[in-house]
């Protein structure tokens, strides 16, 4: 286009622009023009939104930390409650913070989990994730005290039709459940997305994951199994595959491939 | 231009409306009303998309070259969908979670190609954004109006407060499981389209064939 409009620029631009539209010259620098106004539209709304959508992602994610520790309220400031929980990196395998290693405020545990590096392909998969990331952001809440009061640790796994993610809230005993709950998935409105309502999270609370002989026994079901109600979250109406998917992945997280050796130091008391 | 403006802007409410007459759109209908709320947004963000995409198409209708002018239409719609996930993620984060890849799929909802294809190419950019708007408000009323039916019937609720409380939570109201479904969207959009036809009954097609009758011997 630069040689026609060095010759000048009024009359082709004017003649280019009463040119049929059909001759392939024109075709394709429409064709570029387009594309390059509608690109720069796109990066520019992309670039300059980021910074907002970013902050939203995160305090949703802090929300749903805050939630499942029962200390959110309707109108508190986030950033400034989630203070309150220190952030760890943990190496699933070993049970042991390498803080060192990652920063806790800036890792993603989920993007992890698809860096070859960092993650590990799951041959037993009950949670279908596919690839499990090594290490994994948990929170720490303390009392005013300074002790130990509840363990955060956010779990995923495939439900219906989309993975669950969320976070299960452990007394520091880690064994007790406090709560659980799941800041993104997909299930259907109404059946599988009841994970969501809260007189069928209130059913966690009290709950135990293992037994006095140490058995995870934890299970999301329609009939109570044999270990008894402790162990026992009824199975949501109508969502039987959802619920299995919760089953499972709640079964995965807290097992030996999950937080099992965390949650064993933190018994120990060496956490 | 034998319609007026304002014509343009009622017309594909009742008379024309893209979802019941010309039945576009379906796809989207039935995967988004199980809630009013995201019904509702969904409903802005096409009428966004529709009357925006209208009116830029309208001022390049004649630079566009018929070869590729397909390609050009969905480049210009894909921007602007682009363009509203984009605003729903920064200022309406709630919302674009539970909408999540619909608002991308406007790309592929046919009344905004249909509106660009048949209207947009051959009218006025003024006339072509009052016509798109039209029809994205046309789409947009059916789906509050099957998004009312479900979410009210299927949830008990409407805007999410709780109308009819339901046995879940501790009510009487026990819920139809299967309007949550997007199967049910079918019905209701059918119930709609017959209570339109009913009312408006130039609204019905003619019929392709006749049944042929034959004497008795």
């Amino acid at each position: 286009m630069s040689d026609t409009q060095s010759q000048e620029p009024k009359g082709a631009i004017a003649k280019f622009l009463a040119a049929s539209p059909d001759s392939v010259g024109k075709t394709i620098i429409v064709a570029v023009a387009v594309c390059l106004v509608a690109s720069m539209v796109v990066s520019a709304a992309a670039v300059s939104l980021r910074p907002v959508q970013e902050a939203n992602a995160l305090k949703d994610k802090q929300v749903n930390v805050l939630q499942v520790a029962g200390v959110y309220e309707p109108g508190v400031d986030v950033s400034e409650a989630f203070a309150a929980f220190e952030p760890h990196v943990l190496e699933l395998s070993t049970g042991a913070f390498v803080d060192d290693q990652f920063d806790a405020a800036t890792f993603d545990d989920i993007a992890a989990a698809s860096d070859p590096d960092l993650s590990v392909a799951l041959d037993n998969d009950p949670a279908g994730i596919g690839r499990q990331s090594k290490y994994r952001v948990i929170y720490l809440l303390r009392d005013d005290a300074g002790e130990l009061d509840k363990v955060i640790l956010p779990l995923h796994g495939y439900g219906l039709w989309s993975t669950l993610y969320g976070f299960i809230a452990l007394e520091n005993n880690g064994n007790d459940i406090f709560g659980l709950q799941f800041y993104q998935h997909g299930e259907t409105p109404g059946l599988g997305a009841e994970v969501d309502n809260p007189r069928w999270k209130a059913l966690w609370n009290g709950k135990r994951l293992r037994d006095d002989a140490g058995e995870l026994q934890i299970t999301v079901a329609k009939s109570q199994p044999a270990a008894g109600p402790d162990f026992y979250v009824d199975a949501l109406a109508g969502a039987t595959l959802t619920s299995v998917g919760v089953d499972n992945l709640v079964k995965f997280w807290m097992g030996d491939a999950g937080y099992a050796p965390f949650l064993a130091k933190l018994q120990a008391g060496e956490i | 231009m034998s319609q007026t403006k304002k014509e343009m802007l009622v017309d594909p409410l009742v008379d024309n409306n893209p979802i019941t007459l010309q039945v576009l759109g379906i796809c989207s209908a039935l995967a988004v009303t199980s809630s009013l709320q995201v019904s509702m947004v969904m409903a802005l963000a096409v009428i966004f998309v529709t009357s925006f995409s209208s009116f830029f198409i309208s001022c390049l209708r004649n630079q566009i070259p018929g070869s590729i002018r397909i390609i050009v239409q969905m480049v210009i719609i894909a921007s602007l969908v682009i363009l509203v996930d984009q605003i729903l993620k920064a200022y309406a984060f709630e919302i674009s979670k539970t909408l999540s890849v619909f608002v991308g799929l406007i790309i592929t909802n046919c009344i905004v190609m249909g509106r660009a294809e048949a209207f947009a190419m051959k009218n006025p950019p003024v006339a072509s954004f009052i016509d798109g708007m039209g029809n994205g408000m046309g789409y947009g009323l059916i789906l509050l109006l099957v998004g009312f039916i479900r979410e009210l019937f299927g949830a008990g609720s409407l805007f999410g407060i709780t109308i009819l409380e339901t046995v879940n939570n501790g009510g009487w109201y026990v819920p139809n499981g299967m309007l949550l479904l997007p199967p049910s969207a079918f019905f209701i959009i059918g119930l709609i389209i017959w209570a339109f036809r009913t009312w408006k009954p130039n609204q019905v097609e003619e019929r392709e064939y006749k049944i042929q009758q034959v004497e008795a011997h």
